[in-house]
């Protein structure tokens, strides 16, 4: 029989979708729904000076409102749940509803609950609140400066923390070096812009003493365990179900104060309560993505050898820490400062600090894209300015292949790698020398062709949980499955991670019927209810395979342990003698002498003749818990075509190969490398969440934020080499991330290139026609 | 003031109670119980919604459900006929052009209007008929591979 793995079979959760016939949290209606509204602040920064309520109350359909000081005694605040350490990490608290102050446009005010949506949102404009306006403070760079507007009073500079990350010696490096680069980089604030927004719809039945609530959750055990923090109702009397989800991207990671309203809405009134954002709010309530000004300098070798990198970022937090925020700049950025290069010295400063705007946590790629950005534009500045081919620099420094498992400045140890063979790979498909002639031939003409390679690494397959708890993240970060054997011999698997558009039924099934010489259709993945599956922290990180895969096949090994103890007992052999041979146990030498897979099931089941000590059923749990992280890694070329009288900016080709191991399902590891790479040119070319200085912001709806459209991407070509991790047992690397990761860094050294005769070194992305345009116009000395 | 409509939802008559202000996608969804329909925005330009009026593609968060009183309506549930799944349905499992999903009935819907006026639609014809339906998941490039696919298949 043929292996699943490796195969590229349709995915088994499509049919449901494709007809209308899954369920999303905004789909699940009950008897005797409530729905409900919030109140949201249209100031960054004031005084509650007096909220009248009255008129909503009494509001036709309307069934409660509830204001901060309603629910403060009641509730718990919102946690901070990654508490990272040696940082002075600051953590004000963070109210359900805000009381005394808001802290940005968004903030929540007020809860209506009603007997229809509209009654509830007709509801919300008959509040009545008195602001006293405060200076609002957008820019992190400049919130961290003397004088500016203080959000909370416990954090006087607005300062969150200060973390620092040090190897080798930076000081003398830069003291040494022939030559250094420097560069101001602004990593723009995004809107991570899941297509489903968020919603929860709960119900508590006061007989029992149990809530129900259906959450847009990547991680419903997360937020099982945070929503009992919140709520105080015990963790066993929660059941949180994650059914379909419509993308995260990270932004349905966090525990928000509004999934916990609803819940405690619910059991106020002992009726089920539904709440879903509209788009405009789910803007301004949803988390956002980077937002970073980085001073970076990286120095080194008039030959092109890097010797040092110093960075100091400040790195915007919104009004309030959000449930992962101090981890995403810190863990998962500035440890990845060497990227795949030996760079021996590194020290950068990580500087948190609160502005009043939406909270910032992670989105897809959460630190490392701000990381690579920084690091493959500082190669390209430095290549440049000593004269040498960017990809030339670049082969000087990588990591060689034969050094792995590999110890970077920064601490921390990468599995494996063969970076030069991805970056070949890639030039091989693109033709790089010929596309630098036909560049050289361009700028002869005039035009402006460009081209941007990156070599790029990237830590993820979160994590060792002994890691984890080192370094403040408030869960464990192992995962966890349940391989269930039904009498008939078909399966099910219940997993901790919940996919949400990665394909986990169909990969996992993939799995389990390799483990056990059965169709995939013969095995059913079950995620997302915590009644029904283990404990496990979900899906982010790109995690979900390296981690809660590697329960999978465990659990599917223990299973298949004890089936082969059922199969010796009725073949009456020794365990030594059986083999496994095309989907059964056979004795050794005696092919027609065998138990199928199916047979074993139903007798381990109906348990009438077992060996001797050996229980019924068949099933078995596994936690597997990684040893290290796993870090991917690739090359990816972009060319462009640059028209400098416009600033109009043209992909010609762009190029992926991408390394995550041996790939259960191509065709699905193809998938995530597309939508990755899109966000990351989204980001790169015309993503942009944009506050006025007061803190409105301006990119509220669809209409103004500009999310990719078909008509504005490019096809990619994929490609890729296959190098095994040690750290687990499939051998597999994370791919989700990866594109978003290597994009954006790509696409904006392809126009620097482009762009270089005319003296364009750097442009701040996105690189809308208005900033390439501009950048040009600086560069020739003329205005802007 | 609430008012009586009937609308072919599927090739059947549904009568509903609704406010004038009720736009069809929310009475879809929430009071005739189709859900397939999804609404991702406020300002129509995500497009997941769509649905067809009259054998054409509308954003159904654009009009009013008084709007659709008497008319023909074509929801993603209504698209396969007799167990069988429509080929822009079979093309989109085939060549994996959907990730989460949700916006999957929207651009069924939309790409299904397409290829009725452009039968042999080329690749930047696709594109550009799908500029007001929005995925985050999935780059489009596969979404482009199934309406070929389709296109091919008729």
């Amino acid at each position: 029989m043929a292996t699943l793995f490796g195969s590229g079979i349709k995915r088994r959760e499509d049919p449901r979708l494709i007809t209308g016939r899954a369920t999303y949290t905004d789909d699940v209606k009950l008897p005797g729904l409530l729905y409900a509204a919030i109140l949201r602040s249209t100031y960054a920064h004031a005084k509650l000076k007096k909220i009248d309520v009255g008129k909503a109350k009494k509001a036709p359909g309307v069934a409660a409102v509830y204001t901060g000081v309603d629910v403060k005694d009641k509730l718990n605040t919102v946690p901070c749940a990654w508490n990272v350490p040696n940082c002075d990490l600051k953590v004000p608290p963070h109210p359900l509803l805000a009381t005394d102050k808001v802290r940005y446009v968004g903030d929540g005010i007020a809860l209506v609950v009603a007997e229809s949506r509209a009654a509830a949102r007709d509801a919300l404009d008959l509040i009545d609140v008195d602001y006293d306006s405060l200076d609002a403070v957008i820019d992190p760079e400049k919130a961290a400066q003397k004088g500016a507007p203080v959000l909370h009073t416990e954090v006087p500079g607005n300062i969150a923390f200060t973390w620092k990350v040090a190897g080798g010696d930076a000081a003398k490096a830069f003291a040494e070096a022939a030559v250094t680069v420097e560069q101001r980089i602004v990593q723009n604030r995004l809107l991570p812009t899941a297509l489903e927004p968020r919603a929860a719809c709960a119900s508590y039945n006061p007989g029992t003493g149990q809530l129900t609530a259906w959450i847009t959750s990547q991680n419903p055990h997360i937020h099982r365990f945070l929503l009992s923090v919140m709520t105080k109702l015990p963790e066993h009397r929660i059941r949180v179900i994650a059914p379909e989800v419509g993308g995260g991207f990270g932004s349905k990671i966090p525990a928000y104060a509004d999934e916990a309203l609803v819940c405690f809405a619910s059991m106020d009134l002992g009726r089920p309560v539904k709440w879903t954002e509209d788009r405009s709010e789910n803007y301004k309530a949803t988390i956002h993505g980077r937002d970073h000004v980085q001073y970076v300098s990286l120095c080194g070798t008039k030959e092109g050898k890097i010797t040092g990198l110093r960075t100091k970022v400040y790195a915007g937090l919104g009004g309030y820490a959000s449930t992962a925020a101090p981890g995403i700049p810190t863990i998962l950025h500035g440890l990845m400062y060497s990227g795949p290069y030996t760079i021996p010295n590194i020290d950068g400063t990580v500087y948190g600090v609160y502005t009043t705007t939406t909270p910032v946590d992670a989105y897809r790629g959460a630190g490392r894209p701000e990381a690579t950005f920084l690091l493959e534009r500082m190669i390209d500045l430095f290549a440049r300015k000593i004269g040498m081919d960017p990809v030339e620099v670049r082969r000087k420094n990588l990591i060689p292949k034969d050094k792995f498992p590999y110890t970077v400045a920064t601490g921390i140890t990468y599995d494996s790698g063969n970076y030069q063979g991805a970056l070949d790979k890639a030039l091989q498909m693109l033709d790089y020398k010929k596309f630098r002639s036909e560049q050289a031939k361009a700028r002869k003409e005039g035009r402006y062709l460009g081209i941007g390679v990156t070599t790029y690494c990237e830590i993820c397959g979160l994590g060792p949980s002994q890691v984890a708890g080192a370094v403040g993240f408030g869960g464990g970060l192992y995962d966890s499955a349940i391989v269930r054997v039904y009498p008939t011999g078909v399966v099910r698997a219940y997993i901790g991670g919940k996919p949400h558009g990665q394909g986990e039924e169909t990969t996992f099934a993939q799995i389990v019927g390799d483990e056990f010489g059965i169709p995939v259709e013969n095995v059913e993945v079950v995620a997302g209810d915590t009644e029904a599956t283990p404990q496990g922290w979900g899906t982010y990180g790109s995690r979900t395979t390296a981690v809660c895969g590697s329960a999978v096949k465990v659990a599917a090994q223990r299973v298949k342990e004890k089936a082969k103890k059922i199969a010796a007992h009725l073949l009456e052999a020794s365990e030594a003698d059986l083999e496994w041979k095309d989907g059964k146990f056979v004795v050794k030498g005696s092919p027609d002498k065998g138990k199928a897979f199916a047979e074993l099931a139903l007798m381990a089941n109906v348990a009438w003749n077992l060996p001797p000590g050996v229980e019924p059923g068949l099933e078995a749990t596994a936690f597997f818990d990684p040893s290290n992280f796993v870090y991917p890694f690739g090359t990816h070329i972009c060319t462009v075509d640059v028209d400098a009288d416009t600033g109009t900016v043209k992909i010609l080709r762009y190029v992926a190969v991408d390394d995550c191991g041996p790939q259960i399902n191509p065709m699905i590891v193809d998938g995530q490398v597309h939508g990755g790479v899109i966000q990351g040119l989204g980001e790169a070319l015309q993503e942009m969440a944009v506050y006025d200085e007061d803190g409105q912001l301006l990119t509220g709806t669809m209409m103004d934020y500009a999310v990719p459209k078909a008509s504005q991407m490019p096809s990619i070509e994929t490609a890729h080499t296959v190098t095994p991790s040690p750290v687990n047992p499939l051998g597999v690397k994370g791919v989700g991330e990866t594109g978003t990761i290597a994009s954006v860094p790509t696409l904006v050294n392809a126009v620097c290139d482009a762009l270089a005769p005319l003296g364009v070194t750097h442009i701040d992305k996105p690189l809308t026609p208005a900033r390439v345009w501009a950048a040009i116009q600086q560069a020739k000395g003329g205005k802007r | 003031m609430k008012r009586s409509i009937t609308l072919h939802v599927n090739g059947v008559a549904r009568t509903a109670e609704v406010e004038p202000r009720a736009l069809l996608a929310y009475v879809l969804r929430d009071q005739l119980d189709l859900t397939g329909t999804h609404i991702g925005c406020d300002t129509s330009q995500c497009g997941a919604c769509t649905v067809h009026v009259d054998g054409q593609a509308v954003k159904s968060c654009t009009m009013l459900a008084v709007q659709a009183e008497g008319r023909e309506i074509t929801t993603i549930e209504g698209l396969a006929r007799d167990g069988a799944l429509h080929p822009l349905q079979q093309a989109f499992w085939e060549k994996h052009g959907l990730q989460c999903g949700f916006c999957t009935p929207g651009m069924i819907m939309t790409a299904a209007d397409l290829l009725a006026q452009n039968p042999k639609p080329t690749d930047g014809e696709i594109r550009h008929a799908l500029e007001g339906n929005l995925c985050r998941c999935t780059g489009y490039q596969n979404i482009i591979a199934a309406v070929q696919a389709a296109a091919g298949a008729r």
